[in-house]
């Protein structure tokens, strides 16, 4: 299934491996944002009606 | 029906909200769809071997990174004439995903120069350029996070803004100004069509500066609830804080008289 990608494997899997590492991390840091303000925003609403 | 209803934060949080789950499941797929065939189901290059797989994410990155600058500097022109809070936010929440997306694409055009050009690095005027980019973002981010009143944050941030798209627009067409150093001109010309890369690579090139196109509408829009969101907590607060403040200053005011 690994497509053979000769003495370039390593420059290959280091540009996708580090490409893929920010955008997953960026994605989960800024869900994890929205959840957490989320969740404040609700609990001051809740305690100020 | 007018664009500026979409102004008004309650009808964004509306709109946004049934849109934002379609958004990131076609940014989803278009990504998955066009990573997956460039990596495994393209052939190499005939001169750059298999690096040529890079450039499936080397240029939508890129392409985003700028793209990602030039929607801040419609927001924040839209902010410093119109006063639309939504604006200035959209901008503030779009920072971040363009720093990444700068990251990227310096990252991997780093890492596919070294066996192409032999070196990571060069001081080539798209690279240069790409790098002041990089620390525009860096420091439209800080100036936003460094002013307390947000009002006041997103005026410095929106003037900031238009200084960086001097170096947003250079990064595309330094290639075209300076007729030097390593970077190839576009392989993609959108406004001449004609284009120098083969079909083969061609297709899911395309498929995925798609899928990065609507994974930036989608943290876009995250973003900007989270900043709608934000903004609302914090009003409320400083509202409680300021009621409690008062709450106090009664109490104060009778334990002072009493001592005297």
């Amino acid at each position: 299934m690994m497509p053979d990608l000769g003495k370039y494997q390593d420059a290959v899997l280091s540009a996708y491996g580090g490409s893929l590492l920010l955008l997953i991390g960026m994605i989960a840091l800024m869900i994890w944002r929205a959840r957490s303000v989320k969740k404040q925003l609700e609990d001051v609403e809740k305690r100020s009606t | 029906m007018s664009i500026w209803k979409y102004a008004n934060p309650t009808q964004f949080m509306k709109t946004t909200g049934w849109m934002l789950p379609f958004v990131s499941i076609a940014a989803g797929v278009c990504i998955v769809t066009g990573l997956v065939w460039g990596f495994f189901f393209t052939p190499d290059d005939f001169r750059q071997g298999s690096t040529v797989k890079i450039i499936y994410l080397h240029v939508p990155s890129a392409l985003m990174a700028i793209n990602a600058w030039l929607m801040m500097l419609v927001a924040s022109l839209i902010w410093l004439v119109r006063r639309h809070h939504v604006s200035a936010l959209a901008a503030k929440a779009a920072a971040p995903v363009g720093l990444v997306m700068t990251l990227i694409a310096l990252l991997t055009g780093a890492i596919w120069g070294e066996p192409m050009w032999g070196t990571y690095w060069a001081w080539d005027p798209r690279l240069t350029s790409f790098l002041i980019l990089f620390l525009f973002y860096l420091g439209y981010i800080a100036l936003w996070q460094a002013i307390e009143t947000q009002d006041i944050a997103a005026d410095l941030t929106s003037v900031l803004c238009l200084v960086g798209s001097v170096f947003a627009l250079l990064s595309r067409y330094a290639v075209n100004f300076w007729n030097q150093g390593l970077h190839q001109g576009t392989s993609v010309p959108v406004a001449t069509g004609g284009r120098t890369v083969a079909d083969v690579f061609f297709v899911p090139l395309v498929i995925s500066m798609i899928g990065f196109g609507l994974l930036f509408v989608a943290l876009l829009l995250l973003g900007t609830r989270t900043e709608i969101r934000a903004r609302r907590l914090k009003a409320l607060l400083n509202r409680e804080m300021a009621r409690d403040q008062d709450r106090q200053q009664p109490s104060r005011a009778a334990q002072n008289e009493g001592t005297q």
